[in-house]
């Protein structure tokens, strides 16, 4: 009798399928569009779409830790500004060193990041009413600090040139990105901090009751979230070779637009980092696609807002026929 | 003589409106299987809690080994030896089963930063031989079945290598197999010198596995006796401080005639295979056999909450298409799941909120208003009637014990003139006294002409209940008997025959 309700299983992986879907996607688009225009598929146009994938994948990437764990975090855009503004604040201004600025522009992001989750774990106000209101203090703070108006990076010209600088022929600024996404994808797969944010987005309830310091890691997870969108505002500064302090709201979106089409699950949980590059890449691909073919940009947030409905649409229906 | 492992003396703790525990004592000695047992609401799941570190308790004693100590939380009840294992499984679907058992301890030793998965895989791996459960300990929680989540949950517990372990109705979804498992892993235990709390309500299992019993009530300790002293009629009287309802149930009183659903060769997945069944107007009609036989999933496809591959339904002679459950309430038919907190109830809402949910129409009004007095009205009659025990119609059901949960999804059904009643465990994790409750109001629902299906784990249950036992296995009715030829052996024969 016992064999009998011994039920074999084997682990599979319902999240490799998701990225695959995603991954093959991101394929179909890059195909349709080389044949739809012969301007596409050019290394100049591919390096853009990498160029321009980098701030929104980066911000992605420390979303994607928020998400997992059962959150949100709307502040990140205003939160990337901020970082660039600080960067601006600390070298333009106060005449600093560049590498002293960037981590200025970083931990700036880091700290905001902090104040988010302790709002969230310690204060116990919901994630999406905490950031809400990080978001508005951010953005309030970036036009105090800078004096509303752009900080220009005049006198340090390296600075300015370090997002775009090839290196074998790829731009700095995409190289960051993707060291980002290493960086995260080990975070979130090798370390206890990976685990534990999985763990809080699937019970943290049993989390907590298992010994975990759920309160102090979610200050860590929102924070590294926060340090992410202040490396997307070093590379946004060095890009615009300005810091814009009215830039910023919304792309929070696109941030999550991305962890979500890549397979993240809002109810927690899930998600993968893989998922949220290819998530970014595939709107990026899809905004300047519909460029080269003409498509008015208002048709393109339209068509972008579309796939973000299907693919969450599709993830759902693959789920129930399984 | 074994040591006294654990000495609770004085214990109190009040919750806001509730007076939980007073003056509790509790003590557990190595080498014992120690039955804590009480009805629902009793005090013994606090109690417990409060050993583990989940609650703290507002005054009294607690000795470990003879000392003195406050304890804190989970992990310092941890570090004490202590583990407890909660009816409410406590796990991460989203996580692998290794990953669970050894959350917060999972780093590398090395490198603390990083995790071990295969270090912790090889220790799973030992910790399932040890109870003899054939698992991948890469599987995720989300894959496996309640009773293979509990058996995590138990190889959890022994990874902490515990003195004391706290077993919160460890059996209440568990097949007889693998309650004789967990039943050799708690003997292996117990001559190991550990201390082992067992909740249950199953009284036939305290007497096979528990060496000493603690009755309590209304947060009240009651006594403490050897096992071996007790007789199953003792135990309840001093748990309910009163004379229980017993009836033999009436068995095959008069045929029935009326056939009020008929269901033809349905098929859903791999999960039920060509069943067939007729269901007679006042009859209770069992499923039994062993979990995954397909029961819950041949009452989910009736009431159209999983789709039906083919197959036919036919309410009082009349085909119907059920796609949704919807459909199902339109026809008559009312479901209660066995998981009432996820499916059967809205717990932050009120008794009265419940009770309406499923025929809220019937009180609106004028511009789609609810009628705000007749709610509370029906809420109050049903109240009455199914002898619900809760402080007010406005209080959340979260705060119910659990046979008054039942009793407000039984009412909501009711309000809603279901005719076929299919209950799905109507007794998981409800206590003895609250149990005779719940099968008096089955057999007075049937005596009024309602139909009732019940899926039961517990054979004893489908023994006493049924009119007829329909038997599952492997997805399919192996067996359809009538009352009279039913015993336990008959039934275990059906339910382990394979197609």
């Amino acid at each position: 009798m016992a064999d009998n309700l011994v039920i074999k299983l084997k682990p599979k992986s319902s999240k490799a399928t998701q990225t695959l879907l995603a991954f093959a996607s991101l394929i179909l688009l890059i195909l349709i569009f080389s044949i739809a225009s012969p301007n596409f598929f050019q290394p100049e146009n591919l390096i853009g779409i990498l160029l321009a994938t980098a701030v929104n994948g980066i911000l992605a990437v420390g979303i994607t830790f928020i998400i997992v764990t059962g959150g949100i975090d709307l502040s990140i855009g205003t939160v990337m500004t901020f970082g660039s503004v600080m960067a601006g604040v600390f070298i333009t201004m106060w005449k600093l060193p560049i590498p002293v600025g960037v981590a200025a522009g970083v931990g700036a992001g880091a700290l905001c990041g902090f104040l988010n989750g302790f709002t969230i774990s310690k204060l116990k106000v919901p994630p999406f009413i905490a950031t809400l209101g990080m978001m508005m203090i951010t953005k309030g703070l970036n036009l105090i600090f800078s004096g509303v108006k752009p900080v220009y990076f005049v006198d340090t010209p390296v600075f300015a040139k370090i997002a775009t600088m090839p290196v074998f022929g790829i731009p700095m600024g995409v190289i960051v990105f993707f060291v980002a996404a290493i960086l995260a994808w080990f975070i979130l797969s090798k370390t206890v901090l990976g685990r534990y944010t999985f763990a809080i987005g699937s019970n943290e309830e049993a989390a907590r009751l298992s010994g975990i310091n759920t309160d102090g890691w979610k200050i860590a997870i929102y924070s590294l979230g926060g340090a992410f969108a202040g490396i997307a505002g070093i590379v946004m500064a060095s890009r615009l070779q300005s810091a814009q302090p009215a830039l910023g709201a919304g792309y929070e979106l696109d941030a999550i637009a991305a962890a979500v089409i890549g397979g993240t699950s809002l109810s927690g949980g899930e998600g993968t980092i893989l998922g949220t590059v290819i998530g970014a890449f595939i709107i990026t691909v899809l905004t300047n696609g519909l460029r080269i073919l003409s498509v008015p940009q208002e048709w393109q947030m339209v068509v972008t807002g579309l796939i973000v409905i299907g693919a969450v649409y599709l993830d759902i229906v693959r789920r129930k026929v399984k | 003589m074994n040591e006294v492992l654990v000495r609770m003396e004085g214990i109190e703790k009040t919750f806001p409106g509730v007076h939980a525990l007073s003056d509790c004592r509790f003590s557990l000695t190595g080498g014992e299987v120690h039955a804590l047992i009480g009805e629902n609401g009793a005090g013994k799941s606090t109690l417990m809690k409060i050993l583990s570190g989940v609650y703290q308790k507002d005054s009294g004693v607690i000795e470990i080994r003879g000392k003195q100590v406050e304890i804190g939380n989970t992990k310092h009840a941890q570090s004490l030896g202590i583990s407890i294992i909660h009816q409410e499984l406590n796990l991460m679907k989203h996580l692998t089963a290794a990953q669970n058992i050894f959350i917060g301890r999972e780093h590398d030793a090395k490198i603390p930063f990083l995790v071990d998965d295969k270090q912790i895989n090889e220790k799973t791996k030992k910790l399932f031989e040890m109870i003899h459960l054939d698992l991948d300990p890469r599987v995720k929680i989300s894959e496996l079945t309640v009773a293979k989540q509990q058996m995590v949950e138990i190889a959890k517990a022994l990874s902490f290598n515990m003195d004391v372990l706290i077993m919160d109705e460890p059996t209440s979804a568990l097949s007889d197999s693998e309650i004789e498992d967990l039943f050799r892993v708690i003997r292996k235990l117990r001559d190991q010198g550990k201390g082992i709390v067992y909740i249950s309500h199953r009284m036939d299992e305290l007497k096979i596995i528990c060496d000493t019993v603690t009755v309590m009530r209304d947060g009240k300790y009651i006594d403490t006796n050897p096992m071996k002293d007790m007789t199953v009629e003792k135990i309840i009287s001093r748990m309910v401080g009163r004379e229980i309802y017993e009836t033999a149930h009436i068995h095959g009183d008069a045929e029935k005639e009326d056939v009020v659903m008929e269901v033809r060769g349905l098929n859903s997945g791999k999960k039920i295979k060509d069943v067939s069944f007729k269901l007679h107007k006042g009859e209770i009609l069992g499923f039994a056999g062993l979990l995954g036989a397909g029961r819950t999933e041949t009452a989910r496809a009736i009431f159209g909450a999983d789709p039906i591959d083919s197959g036919e339904i036919y309410i009082k002679g009349e085909r119907v298409h059920i796609k949704h459950p919807q459909d199902a309430v339109k026809y008559g038919i009312g479901y209660l799941s066995e998981d009432r907190k996820q499916y059967g109830l809205a717990l932050g809402l009120s008794v009265v909120t419940n009770t309406v949910m499923a025929s809220l129409e019937k009180f609106t009004g004028f511009l789609g208003i609810v009628d705000e007095k007749k709610t509370r009205e029906i809420a109050t009659k049903y109240v009455d009637r199914l002898q619900t025990k809760t402080p007010s119609i406005d209080q959340r059901t979260r705060n119910l014990s659990g046979g008054n949960q039942q009793k407000v999804v039984i009412g909501k059904w009711l309000v809603r003139d279901c005719d076929i009643l299919i209950f799905d465990e109507p007794t998981r994790g409800i206590d003895v006294g609250a149990k005779s409750e719940i099968y008096k109001l089955l057999n007075e629902l049937a005596d009024q002409g309602k139909s009732i299906i019940m899926i039961s784990s517990e054979l004893p249950e489908i023994l006493r209940m049924s009119h007829r036992v329909a038997v599952m296995c492997e997805g399919r009715i192996t067996g359809m008997l009538r009352a009279e030829e039913c015993t336990q052996e008959s039934i275990m024969r059906f339910a382990t025959m394979r197609a």
